[in-house]
């Protein structure tokens, strides 16, 4: 069981594993299709209406939006990262050790590379579920530029692979499932509050924007506010390269390191 | 005629433990052969290195002539696991489970969902086809995996303690169901700790005892041979494998 023949082990038999954790979604689809619906008005009461009436105008790269614009683009960015990171996070853990879901299908012509393949594959679909989902509310609240803000669309599926294999990963790396609370503190925590979600990172120390643009999310939101703000250009191609080059890096060793804890 | 199942040296060693010690077996076309032994004897790791979901470290074997170490899958494709965990869907009915198992194996839908049908009558689930799994009892559950088991019309099919936990009815029915699939020709191999059902189902079966195979035979041949033909198979157990206590 060589780590190289990751990718040979990888087949079509994937999507069969993709397809089963789509099957459950569907199952239980009123708790998965209604909160990425219902999350952004919520943002969009609390943030913009509430908050939003005590701020001015947000000035991001030369000009002045309200609050409200500034922010949508960052809830489609932290809607990719959450749904797509806990899809695999809890959910693949919990197959493998309460389920045992992984140890069914393993035994049928599905190796172990692509039962995972297929779980970061599924928590992506999430992801980009999510991201379509609150792209259409902030569209309906009139917060997204067209037809820059398609570029959204597949963007929300590579980021949802990103850090679906980020999920993955947690569960590999974790004992218990209480230990998944370590890189929620440590890792989404300070991505949702320092990636430029709520606020430009211009006014902050040196130091807190270099570690910023270490975090992948702040790379995510750079292109979707480009987006929504319908100010798309080259300059963002090195935050998609980022972003292409951390999910193959991701993604491979999260495979890695689940496979090495379900064969054993 | 080849044997189905060839075991030839299988070894598995974990750091200083050899949990499988060099075993050598052969099971031919239509038999039922047993595997037996204590608790931490080796049998569940033989299994997961035969249904290929751990690697071997050492041997080799051979499912209708194709190797764990060059062909997992082509293998995967002829099994029916039976597995000693419960494992089925929680979030799919009966129906369900069957027929996003039969996806594993490439089965289109029409055909998986015939098969399906098919089983769930001959298991007598029909009375729980859209019931959620946490509606069955133990019994029901079991005979689930063993339809599950079923779906991609194995060549050969693996029972890996199929009654354990089970009540004495729902043990008995299980047993019919092997003994029907033995009638129609299929090749089995059972691991079971309960001598009783080894004696009944198994045509030859091996007892193995920390990772080695300390005596092989058919139930009759063990019996006569320990113990002058008095006695049963589990007398026999008890004299080769000891009767201190085992821990997993």
């Amino acid at each position: 069981m060589n780590n190289a023949f990751i990718l040979k082990n990888i087949s079509y038999r994937a999507w069969h594993m993709w397809r089963r954790n789509v099957d459950v979604s569907l199952v239980t689809w009123k708790t998965n299709i209604i909160p990425p619906l219902l999350e952004p008005v919520l943002y969009i009461l609390a943030f913009g209406i509430g908050l939003g009436a005590y701020v001015q105008k947000i000035n991001f790269d030369g000009r002045a939006y309200d609050y409200l614009t500034f922010l949508a683009p960052g809830m489609i960015a932290v809607g990719i990262m959450f749904h797509s990171t806990f899809d695999t996070m809890y959910g693949a853990f919990v197959r493998l050790r309460y389920q045992k879901t992984f140890d069914a299908v393993i035994t049928t012509p599905l190796s172990a590379e692509d039962i995972l393949a297929g779980e970061i594959l599924s928590g992506a679909t999430k992801g980009a579920f999510a991201g379509a989902a609150i792209l259409l509310i902030v569209t309906l609240f009139g917060l997204a530029s067209y037809p820059s803000s398609l570029v959204i669309l597949p963007l929300a599926a590579l980021a949802g692979l990103m850090f679906a294999s980020f999920g993955l990963l947690f569960a590999a790396l974790a004992p218990y499932i209480d230990n998944l609370n370590l890189p929620i503190f440590l890792f989404i925590n300070p991505m949702f509050l320092f990636s430029g979600t709520f606020f430009p990172l211009d006014g902050m120390p040196a130091w807190v924007r270099l570690a910023a643009n270490l975090l992948p999310l702040t790379h995510l939101v750079n292109i979707t506010r480009a987006a929504t703000f319908n100010r798309l250009s080259p300059a963002l191609l090195w935050d998609l390269l980022y972003i292409l080059v951390l999910t193959a890096a991701v993604a491979y060793l999260s495979i890695r390191k689940m496979k090495a804890r379900l064969i054993k | 005629m080849p044997p189905v199942i060839k075991v030839t040296d299988l070894r598995k060693n974990y750091g200083e433990l050899r949990a499988v010690d060099g075993i050598d077996f052969e099971i031919s076309r239509g038999e039922c052969f047993g595997l037996l032994g204590p608790n931490g004897a080796g049998k569940t790791t033989t299994v997961k290195m035969l249904t290929c979901a751990l690697p071997l470290s050492g041997g080799d074997i051979t499912v209708d002539g194709l190797s764990v170490n060059n062909d997992p899958r082509g293998i995967k494709y002829i099994l029916g696991v039976c597995p000693q965990e419960i494992n089925l869907d929680p979030d799919f009915s009966v129906l369900k489970n069957l027929v996003v198992y039969s996806r594993y194996f490439d089965i289109p839908y029409a055909e998986a969902k015939k098969r399906a049908e098919e089983l769930i009558s001959r298991f007598h689930l029909h009375d729980k086809l859209d019931r959620p799994i946490e509606d069955l009892s133990g019994g029901l559950k079991k005979r689930l995996l063993l339809a599950r088991a079923l779906i991609n019309k194995p060549k050969v099919l693996i029972l890996d303690e199929p009654t354990t936990g089970l009540d004495p009815q729902s043990r008995r029915q299980i047993w019919e169901e092997v003994r029907g699939m033995k009638s129609n020709g299929l090749t089995t191999l059972l691991t079971t700790h309960y001598i009783e059902e080894a004696e009944l189902l198994c045509d030859r079966l091996v007892i193995i005892d920390a990772g080695k195979i300390v005596e092989q035979g058919t139930p009759k041949q063990l019996i006569q041979k320990h113990l002058d033909g008095k006695g049963n198979l589990e007398d026999v157990f008890l004299k080769l494998t000891g009767k201190h206590l085992r821990d997993e």
